[in-house]
């Protein structure tokens, strides 16, 4: 998304806010009035815009446009509309906005949905505007109920007053009379320096329901005569159905049909435990011909081999880097593996489908819930209007549940039509399902070299990625893309470093195995890649690994200088990279706009790497909630930790996925989580992600504090498999 | 129950002439060795065909964790021996392992369970351990659970835990042979002097 | 049929002995605070108290807990609970929310064993509750927070 782009959409969104924003009378007749009254809003409830209702009882609920799984939206989009009300925190609410790709579209994205962590960026200006009209409203309401001027009205902490007459009114009080108020066009904002909620600890809205079993996901919902529905996908991915026997199946009580599907072989019971155990007795031949029956090794093989410094296309160049490595006094080169990896959220797969008399009623964890709502439409034969999606509290995504094809969405629409008529269905994935069921971060192959001169100075530095497309040819790919996805390079162009001569190339890779975007995309390997490898440079030319990169870092990286130095500050960073049995590794990474230094102390257990402590310096512009930013940081980085020390999903000879549940693809545990030290530095610039970038610098900080413990570099994640 | 299915098994096949059950020789596989100290000698190497089995190392290990699978990986999830054998607080062994095997819903395998499911005591590991050192170990009271060799046939022949290493569930190979076969070896061993090998 | 309290409740179901008791109290019962999350016994995310210690229900078949007293995330009580759960939010620590329900339980019977625990005590009980968030520094701080709030 260009800069230009952004400026549209956001023009486009404070239009979007206005346009629906209309008094109570008119609403009956708006596209917004069909999803407020879906959604229960009564006749006094002041409703000013799809996205803030403020009820008699004085709640203001906030309809927020992303889902909800861990990374904050319904606090962060809340505290938006909050700041600009003037509302007190314990007033707020925060539901979740149904499938509506008009009214709540990701102003980036230009629908709905939700990553590249853009929830607060896109959502920034868009809710402070929504809170901004709602309190004008109650300010003109209560100005015309009271006989006062307007401007000798103030709000604070949900409490609107007129000082002079000493008259007051909640929010509720006024709602209704409120509703009746003309919508402001341009409502003003505050400046940042006038914030009271926002840059302060906020308690999150969801952690009661999530701390007591009371939060409904999913697996939650349950409708009248619903059968779950758990399907036998193929053990290789690509397989077919050529036949199947479900005889000893249908023998189980409780399960009612044994269908066919394009996915595979669904049972239907009226219970998950028959549905299981249905599944566990059927037999099915499967057909191969499409099924990417290569082991991991013979794809790493074909990858690598491709990977040449000619290979694939050129996605970025600055001078002549042959040249100059090759009259450079130092040659270093590196080739780098990186595995398949799966999401693994803690709920696994899931949705619940109703279909009624033509009407379908949906309830998921759906990351783009458009993209699944048209897939259900399309394969139900029913219009886009006639599906109404429910966007559910999502049990973890990490990317998995943003799918570039709906891949959920056509699977129970495929139980649906296959069940041929009315009725409600529940699909539930098994770990094993997720674990083999593809759409995996991509398998990767870098391949770097650099030339040094003789005072240490890198002089030309190339790499060359060799990896699938997670976008090209799906629906994300506008056509306008030139054959290059930046998901499967980003972090390797673009570097903020001054290097006098560099290129990238890029060799996409095809073959049948399901890719797709995992928390921090590209970044995931590039980050990995070149601050590995830049350290490995800095020790060639006997550099500090702080002070090296901070030489290094061009003047346009201001960022990266300031979260870089104010992490070397928090760890006591001397230039000394081991001490005693525990040695100090240090990354620096931008991603999705965030800049992150992390600083690792790691000793060595087992002859795998124990890291102790990790110390973060981030810049995410405006820190909205740093209660939330801190959270998100201490997950990514125990998400980035766990992945790089165990997991890979590796394919067997003929392609079956060896690690099915969390026994093989192991996840970190409680006694392998570092101490976190988060500092957020001050910033006024609008907001920028922090789900993801957390994440990327973790990795490569293990591996230069490990290399300067044990002298190994690891060039194949994960750790385990390096032999580390 | 149990024992009177594998008394049926046994039947079936004809325990009492056959030369090895379930790849373990049987007592009267050794009768030809005259000598009664070589013969104990040889009886108790048989014996560690069954000890040396996964199923048994793997709940007689040497540190704080129990090892997992024919393979003898480190239990996942990770679990400690705790202060009784039995597991940390808030983590028992119970808290996974009921009284009988299950097979998972989802996939492949089973976990299994059997009352008491619990590691031996650290005194009586046997993991990386020599059969000399394994005998003369079984055979120390301090370092068998005080028992006496009457005792330790026993806990070979009779105990439950023991004999579920024979009926582990769906993904683990049973020990050699079965209980019965290992408790005639333990008393022929016994009888024989309860010889250790030296090597 | 099956027999057991849940919660305090006398309830009798009529489903196949084999049935992972997980599945009974979600789909029969509608209790569904306990998720699954792995169904192997790995993640601790199903985890109930069952006759008052903590149980993997995943691999619990039902018949198995006949006669037994079952409580879940909805009606577990108690000085621990309460300072668990007060603790939790303190430090808002779930983050998606899936695997906390089974995080409680088996915190609430770390501390009835030991009401003060250190960070061993917290690793030997935990690490077999998986969070995918990894909110584990708020995990082990709360725990400690509970078991503070509970000697004061």
């Amino acid at each position: 998304m260009t800069l230009q782009n952004r400026r549209q959409f956001l023009a486009t969104g404070a239009g979007l806010v206005i346009g629906f924003a209309l008094p109570m009378k008119g609403r009956a007749q708006s596209g917004a009035a069909a999803v407020m009254t879906k959604d229960g809003v009564g006749a006094a409830t002041f409703a000013p815009n799809a996205f803030v209702r403020i009820a008699p009882d004085n709640t203001v609920t906030v309809m927020i446009k992303h889902i909800e799984f861990g990374q904050g939206p319904f606090t962060g989009l809340a505290t938006l509309v909050a700041e600009e009300l003037d509302a007190s925190w314990d007033q707020m609410r925060a539901e979740s906005a149904p499938a509506n790709d008009d009214l709540y579209k990701n102003l980036f994205f230009g629908l709905q949905g939700t990553g590249g962590s853009t929830a607060m960026a896109n959502s920034y200006t868009q809710m402070r505007q929504a809170g901004a009209a709602a309190r004008a409203m109650l300010v003109a309401a209560a100005a015309e109920t009271w006989g006062v001027p307007a401007a000798e009205i103030t709000v604070a902490d949900g409490v609107i007053l007129h000082g002079d007459s000493g008259q007051s009114a909640s929010f509720g009080e006024m709602a209704e009379a409120a509703a009746q108020q003309q919508v402001p066009v341009e409502p003003a904002l505050k400046n940042p320096s006038e914030f009271k909620l926002i840059g302060t600890d906020r308690p999150k809205l969801d952690t009661a329901a999530k701390s007591n079993g009371t939060a409904i996901f999913t697996m939650d919902v349950y409708r009248d005569g619903m059968q779950t529905v758990v399907v036998k996908h193929p053990d290789v991915i690509g397989a077919t159905v050529i036949s199947f026997d479900d005889t000893e199946a249908l023998k189980v009580k409780g399960v009612e049909a044994v269908r066919q599907i394009p996915q595979g072989i669904a049972v239907y019971a009226t219970s998950t435990g028959a549905a299981l155990k249905g599944r566990s007795l059927l037999t099915v031949e499967w057909d191969m011909s499409k099924a990417e029956t290569r082991s991991s090794d013979q794809i790493y093989a074909e990858f690598s081999k491709a990977a040449t410094r000619d290979g694939g296309i050129v996605v970025e160049e600055t001078g002549d880097s042959g040249t100059a490595i090759k009259g450079a006094e130092t040659l270093h080169e590196a080739e780098f593996h990186f595995p398949y990896l799966a999401h693994a959220p803690m709920e696994p797969l899931d949705a619940v489908l109703e279909l009624k008399d033509g009407k379908v009623e949906m309830w998921m964890g759906a990351q783009f819930p458009g993209i699944d709502r048209g897939a259900v439409a399309k394969t139900l034969d029913v219009s886009g209007e006639d599906v109404t999606l429910n966007v559910m509290l999502a049990g973890g995504s990490f990317g998995r549940r943003a799918q570039t094809i709906p891949q959920i969405g056509l699977e129970i629409a495929a139980i649906a039509k296959a069940a041929g008529g009315d009725g409600a269905w529940k699909l539930v994935w098994t770990r094993e399902d997720d674990l083999t069921g593809g759409f995996y971060r991509p398998l990767t192959v870098h391949k770097l070299r650099a030339g040094l001169d003789g005072d240490g100075n890198i002089v030309g530095w190339e790499n060359t990625v060799a990896n699938q497309s997670i976008m090209l040819d799906t629906f994300m790919d506008q056509g306008n893309s030139g054959g290059k996805d930046p998901t499967s390079y980003e972090g390797s162009t673009n570097m903020p470093y001054d290097l006098p001569a560099k290129r990238v190339n890029w060799v996409r890779m095809q073959n049948p195995m399901s890719v797709l975007w995992w928390r921090s995309v590209g970044h995931t390997h590039t980050a990995y890649a070149t601050e590995v490898f830049l350290d490995e440079l800095l020790e060639k030319a006997r550099k500090d690994p702080v002070q090296g990169r901070l030489d290094l870092l061009s003047s346009e990286a201001g960022r990266h200088r300031a979260v870089l130095e104010r992490v070397a500050e928090m760890a006591g960073w001397d230039g000394e990279k081991v001490k005693g049995d525990r040695a100090y590794g240090v990354a620096v990474v931008e991603s999705f706009n965030t800049y992150v230094a992390q600083i690792a102390e790691v000793s060595n257990v087992d002859g795998l790497p124990r890291v102790h402590k990790v110390w973060v310096a981030v810049d995410c512009g405006v820190a909205v909630n740093p209660n939330v930013i801190r959270a998100q940081v201490e997950g990514a980085i125990g998400y980035g930790l766990g992945t790089a020390l165990f997991n890979e999903l590796t394919l067997l000879d003929g392609g079956e996925v060896a690690q099915k549940n969390f026994d093989t693809y192991r996840m970190l545990r409680i006694h392998e989580m570092p101490e976190v030290e988060v500092a957020i530095l001050k910033s006024l610039a609008d907001p920028t992600g922090i789900g993801e970038p957390g994440t990327p610098p973790i990795a490569p900080a293990v591996a230069n504090a490990w290399r300067a413990l044990t002298g190994q570099a690891v060039r194949r994640l994960p750790f385990t498999a390096a032999g580390a | 129950m149990k024992r009177l299915i594998l008394a049926l098994g046994l039947t079936l096949t004809g325990p009492a002439l056959a030369d090895t059950v379930n790849g373990l020789k049987t007592v009267d596989e050794f009768s030809a060795i005259e000598s009664e100290s070589e013969r104990s000698v040889a009886v108790f190497q048989e014996m560690m065909k069954v000890i040396e089995s996964p199923r048994c190392l793997n709940c007689h290990p040497r540190g704080d964790s129990p090892l997992q699978g024919d393979d003898m990986h480190v239990h996942m999830p990770p679990v400690q021996r705790g202060a009784a054998d039995f597991g940390a607080p808030g983590m028992y062994c119970t808290t996974c392992h009921g009284s009988q095997n299950v097979a998972f819903a989802t996939g492949a395998g089973s976990i299994p369970g059997h009352t008491p499911w619990q590691l031996a005591p650290i005194e009586m590991a046997w993991v990386g351990k020599t059969a000399p050192e394994i005998c003369d170990q079984l055979k120390d009271p301090a370092r068998n659970g005080d028992r006496s060799l009457a005792e330790i046939h026993e806990h070979m022949a009779e105990d439950g835990l023991v004999g579920w290493g024979w009926e582990p569930g769906k993904g683990r190979t049973p020990a050699p042979g079965n209980q019965q076969v290992l408790g005639e070896l333990v008393q022929a061993w016994i009888d024989t002097g309860a010889m250790c090998p030296e090597s | 049929m099956t027999t057991f309290t849940i919660n305090g409740k006398d309830v009798t179901v009529d489903v196949e002995a084999d049935t992972p008791l997980l599945w009974v109290v979600r789909d029969e019962l509608r209790l569904t605070g306990s998720k699954f999350g792995c169904g192997v016994a790995q993640c601790g995310a199903c985890t109930m108290m069952v006759d008052g210690m903590p149980r993997r229900t995943c691999v619990t078949p039902v018949g198995t807990v006949d006669g037994s007293s079952i409580e879940t995330i909805e009606g577990l009580e108690g000085p621990e609970v309460a300072a668990i759960t007060a603790a939790w939010e303190g430090l808002d620590v779930p983050q998606c929310g899936w695997c906390q329900s089974g995080q409680i339980v088996s915190a609430t019977a770390l501390l009835r064993e030991i009401p003060k625990p250190t960070d061993d005590d917290i690793d030997a009980a935990m690490a077999g509750n998986v969070c995918r968030c990894a909110t584990y520094v708020r995990i082990r701080q709360a725990i400690h927070d509970a078991a503070d709030s509970m000697e004061g």
